[in-house]
């Protein structure tokens, strides 16, 4: 009898600490672990809610599972015909039928409580310290931090994980697909609002150690807002499905110290009205090469192919449009070619990056045109149609 | 027998027919087809996420393949599966000859290949199939989607139109020919999970004839249904589409509700602990199903009263839930019980959609939500329900009725091989998705940061075994139909209740053409 009490213990216990000691911690890291198998609390304190919620919720599902299983189990092995049981013929109890729906309803109004509360939390953005406005293309993000002088300071964000690990001829990183070019840099300790849209279909803001996911959604603005405790990276991804890339446009928030993220912004807005003089400047074929290779590896190689040689999109290497009239070239760059894959790059390269992979284009890959396209050029013609 | 009772001959038996034995099996024989087709999507799916980085498929084919999975799954799979199930069980359930509209019914079977066809025929077009999800949210699916969405959208009316034909020949069926004495409260489980399932898709099924064309329309009349640049709105393609979707995963699991309400008092050898219980239970969730479709929207944006709503409304319905299942372990206690194949499959459908129920009750929670919402969580959840929901339930129905069926008995062994290999594949697949879900793994992606590894292989290789263990089925299916042991008994279980039972095995071509006296 003893010893089979101590089984019994033993067959309950165990399981219960493997299971405790999996999900009991709390102590996980910003970033998803090997063999992570719970949610993280993140950093925030909307997170730490929503964390005890599921965890509430997950330990009455666990509770009321080991009660409905333990009578599973207990059914399926004491009462086997081949070990002689008889069958019962009753059935029908008001009594029991009521508790077992009483019962769960009571249990539902308990986690309606506090659920109701943590939700309007998460529903009030009022009084936010900064705004940010992230938009959702295919397939990279916008981020814009709104300045109520109207020096806005806007970016976009895409993922810089290399080609080559991604088809499998180089070694993964670290942060495999969890990186990008820009980051988008926050201030700690400040309540960050931020306003979700998109700018053609679907997409869905997601950081897990923030708790902020918002679909991005186009042509409306939705909210959401975060408070982080912690200086650190945090990463996320898109989670609506939004098209061919929809698993490669990560994202990536930088939480510093304010006055780090003061300096940055500082450094934006100068960057910013650099880029305003270099517009009036004529760059010479090799500077615009340069720059313009920059761009076009991280920009339009997924489609165009690392030699030009095209995949998605058409070749770059001896194409007619690209070795033909200047401004057909301009023109496919800036406003795209509506019904294909190939995007509006107008709204979302400045013009002196976009003159730098316009000259590129027409003389790398072999094409050699031997012509600069100069940001003015690009200005000119964005004026005149 | 004799005359012109039996069927005719050659391949014309099979077009022209009008009787519900043979459309059933239509619909068995092309659900089953279907399943492994879709199955196939699965495998490559699965085979490109074995491992990080791009192997096997380009992204843009994975999203076709995700896409037909579900479509496939959903609509060619289970829904005709259970269809066919209802065709032929319910008037030998109700003591009725054949259906109410047996011409209709032929017609609701054979518009499906072709609906299929096309389907299918578009991963061949240029562009390729449909790329957008099973859910098809709009823009995606409307501007920016490939142009064989027209196909799609034609597809789409097609089934719809089957399923809704489908729909009220079996309401006229169980509302007028049920045998003398058989009171609404004395027929058996599956014919009133189907009634009430049957009442939802002609609730729903128009609602999405109605969101496919709205997409017609944007695609190709220059309206601008669900684009904010003309004044329309994306996520009312979503609040469209989810009010079809919800009632319709209660159609999906209502019928495997019914069915396991018969096989697990047969196999206990009692009577099922709570009849009107269940009724009510079916018919609460049916009310339910449609007044809770937003919970799929939780991130969508809308008003903070909106979400309180939808979520009171959705974890309500654990309460009809949770009494089903305690009302299916109840009947098991206390019982005489024996494991044969049905039963396996059906206490392995309360055990795994027990668990489904769990995490869909987690899913409810709207702040939670906004952590699992499109991650593999819930990729893992409806699988859960779906697979060991309503798949199992199938593959309980096929073991439990064959022989009535054909009048030979299936292979014992072989099938129990079949529950157990199913049940461990399973699982290996989809219960490590809870794990990477939680972690942070967006559902829909081809591929996935390394912390994910781990966790997806274990998937891939479950995967493999659970579609392994569908050709043992098949094998045994076949082998059953040809060559198994030949039995006339008219109780193939000595446990089983019910009018199907007290005609010999095989069933006569028209059971019933005298009505059973029911008492």
């Amino acid at each position: 009898m003893c010893f089979k009490a101590k089984q019994l213990c033993k067959l309950v216990l165990y399981p219960a600490i493997v299971l405790l000691s999996i999900f009991g911690g709390s102590a996980w890291a910003e970033e998803a672990q090997r063999w992570q198998v719970n949610m993280t609390p993140g950093v925030t304190e909307i997170g730490h809610k929503i964390f005890d919620l599921h965890m509430l919720v997950f330990w009455i599902c666990v509770i009321t599972g080991i009660g409905v299983f333990a009578y599973l189990i207990y059914s399926i092995v004491a009462f086997r015909k081949s070990q002689g049981a008889e069958s019962a013929h009753f059935h029908e109890n008001t009594t029991v039928e009521i508790l077992w729906t009483v019962i769960p309803f009571l249990i539902l109004i308990a986690i309606a409580v506090p659920s109701t509360k943590t939700l309007l939390e998460i529903y009030d953005t009022d009084d936010a310290d900064l705004d940010i406005l992230v938009t959702g293309y295919q397939w990279k993000w916008k981020y814009e931090y709104l300045d109520a002088n109207g020096e806005n300071v806007s970016f976009f964000s895409n993922l810089s994980t290399a080609q080559g690990e991604i088809y499998n001829a180089e070694d993964k990183g670290q942060h495999y697909l969890l990186e990008v070019d820009e980051p988008v840099v926050v201030p700690v300790g400040k309540k960050i609002r931020f306003l979700v849209t998109a700018n053609d279909v679907l997409h869905s803001w997601w950081v897990p150690a923030i708790a902020v996911k918002r679909d991005a959604v186009p042509g409306f603005i939705n909210e959401s807002w975060t408070r982080i405790e912690e200086p650190g990276i945090y990463r996320g991804q898109c989670a609506e499905l939004c098209g061919r890339n929809h698993g490669y446009m990560p994202i990536v928030v930088h939480a510093v110290e304010q006055e780090e993220y003061d300096a940055w912004l500082a450094e934006r807005k100068a960057k910013a009205a650099q880029i305003k003089e270099l517009m009036s400047k004529n760059f010479t074929l090799d500077e615009q090469m340069e720059a313009g290779k920059a761009i076009y590896m991280s920009a339009c190689v997924a489609c165009h192919g690392v030699n030009g040689e095209g995949g998605v999109g058409k070749p770059i290497a001896g194409s007619p449009i690209a070795t033909g009239e200047i401004t057909g070239l301009i023109n496919i760059l800036v406003n795209g070619k509506p019904g294909s894959a190939m995007p509006a790059f107008g709204n979302q390269f400045n013009d002196v990056d976009l003159a730098a992979v316009i000259t590129f284009a027409r003389n790398g890959f072999g094409n050699n045109m031997g012509d600069v396209v100069q940001p003015i050029d690009v200005y000119n013609f964005k004026q005149g149609q | 027998m004799g005359e012109h009772h039996g069927p005719a001959k050659g391949i014309s038996r099979w077009f022209l027919t009008t009787n519900h034995k043979d459309i059933g099996a239509l619909y068995l024989w092309f659900s089953f087809a279907m399943f492994l087709l879709g199955g196939s999507f699965a495998m490559i799916i699965r085979a490109e996420l074995f491992q990080p980085g791009l192997q096997l498929v380009e992204p843009e084919f994975f999203n076709q393949m995700t896409t037909m999975h579900g479509l496939v799954m959903v609509f060619g799979a289970i829904m005709p599966a259970f269809v066919g199930l209802a065709n032929y069980m319910i008037p030998m359930m109700i003591g009725a000859p054949d259906m109410a509209l047996p011409r209709m019914n032929n017609w609701s079977f054979w518009i499906l290949p072709p609906a299929f066809t096309i389907l299918a025929g578009t991963l061949f077009m240029e562009g390729g199939g449909p790329n957008f999800g099973w859910t098809f949210y709009a823009p995606l699916s409307t501007t920016y989607a490939p142009p064989s969405v027209t196909f799609f959208i034609f597809g789409v009316h097609i089934m719809g139109l089957s399923s809704i034909m489908g729909a009220i020949n079996i309401i006229a069926t169980i509302v007028n020919m049920r045998a003398p004495g058989m009171t609404y409260m004395k027929m058996p489980l599956f014919v009133w999970t189907w009634l009430i399932t049957a009442f939802l898709l002609v609730a729903v099924m128009p609602v999405l004839a109605g969101a496919v064309t709205m997409m017609l329309m944007d695609i190709h009349f220059g309206t601008s249904f669900f684009s904010a640049a003309g004044g329309g709105d994306p996520v009312l393609f979503q609040h469209i589409f989810w009010f079809f979707g919800h009632p319709e995963v209660y159609i999906i699991i209502l019928p495997a509700f019914g069915v396991v309400s018969h096989i697990i008092p047969a196999f206990s050898r009692k009577p099922l602990f709570g009849y009107d219980s269940m009724v009510y239970a079916t018919a609460s969730i049916a009310f339910l199903s449609f007044i809770v479709w937003a919970h799929h929207m939780y991130t969508v944006g809308m008003p903070v009263a909106g979400e309180l709503f939808f979520m009171y409304a959705t974890t309500l319905i654990a309460v009809p839930t949770a009494a089903k299942v305690f009302n299916w372990i109840t009947t098991m206690f206390r019982g005489s019980l024996s494991f044969e194949t049905p039963m396996l499959f059906a206490i392995g459908f309360v055990v795994l959609f027990t668990i489904g129920g769990f995490t869909g009750l987690m899913l409810s929670i709207a702040p939670a939500d906004f952590q699992y919402h499109d991650t593999y969580f819930v990729v893992a959840h409806f699988h859960y329900t779906m697979v060991a929901g309503a798949i199992f339930a199938m593959s309980a129905s096929v073991y439990y009725w064959i022989h009535k069926w054909t009048g030979r008995r299936y292979n014992e062994s072989m099938g129990k091989a079949h529950f157990w290999i199913s049940f461990l594949g399973f699982n290996l697949t989809f219960f490590p998705q809870h794990f990477v879900g939680l972690a942070g793994m967006p559902r829909r992606i081809p591929d996935y940061a390394l912390q994910f590894a781990d966790f997806n292989m274990m998937s891939s290789i479950g995967a493999f075994i659970y579609g392994a263990s569908q050709l043992l089925f098949l094998y045994n299916v076949i082998a059953t139909i040809r060559s198994g042991k030949k039995d006339d008994t008219a109780k193939t279980w000595d446990g089983a209740e019910g009018l199907e039972w007290e005609v010999p095995s095989p069933a006569p071509y028209h059971t019933f053409s005298v009505p059973p006296q029911v008492k």
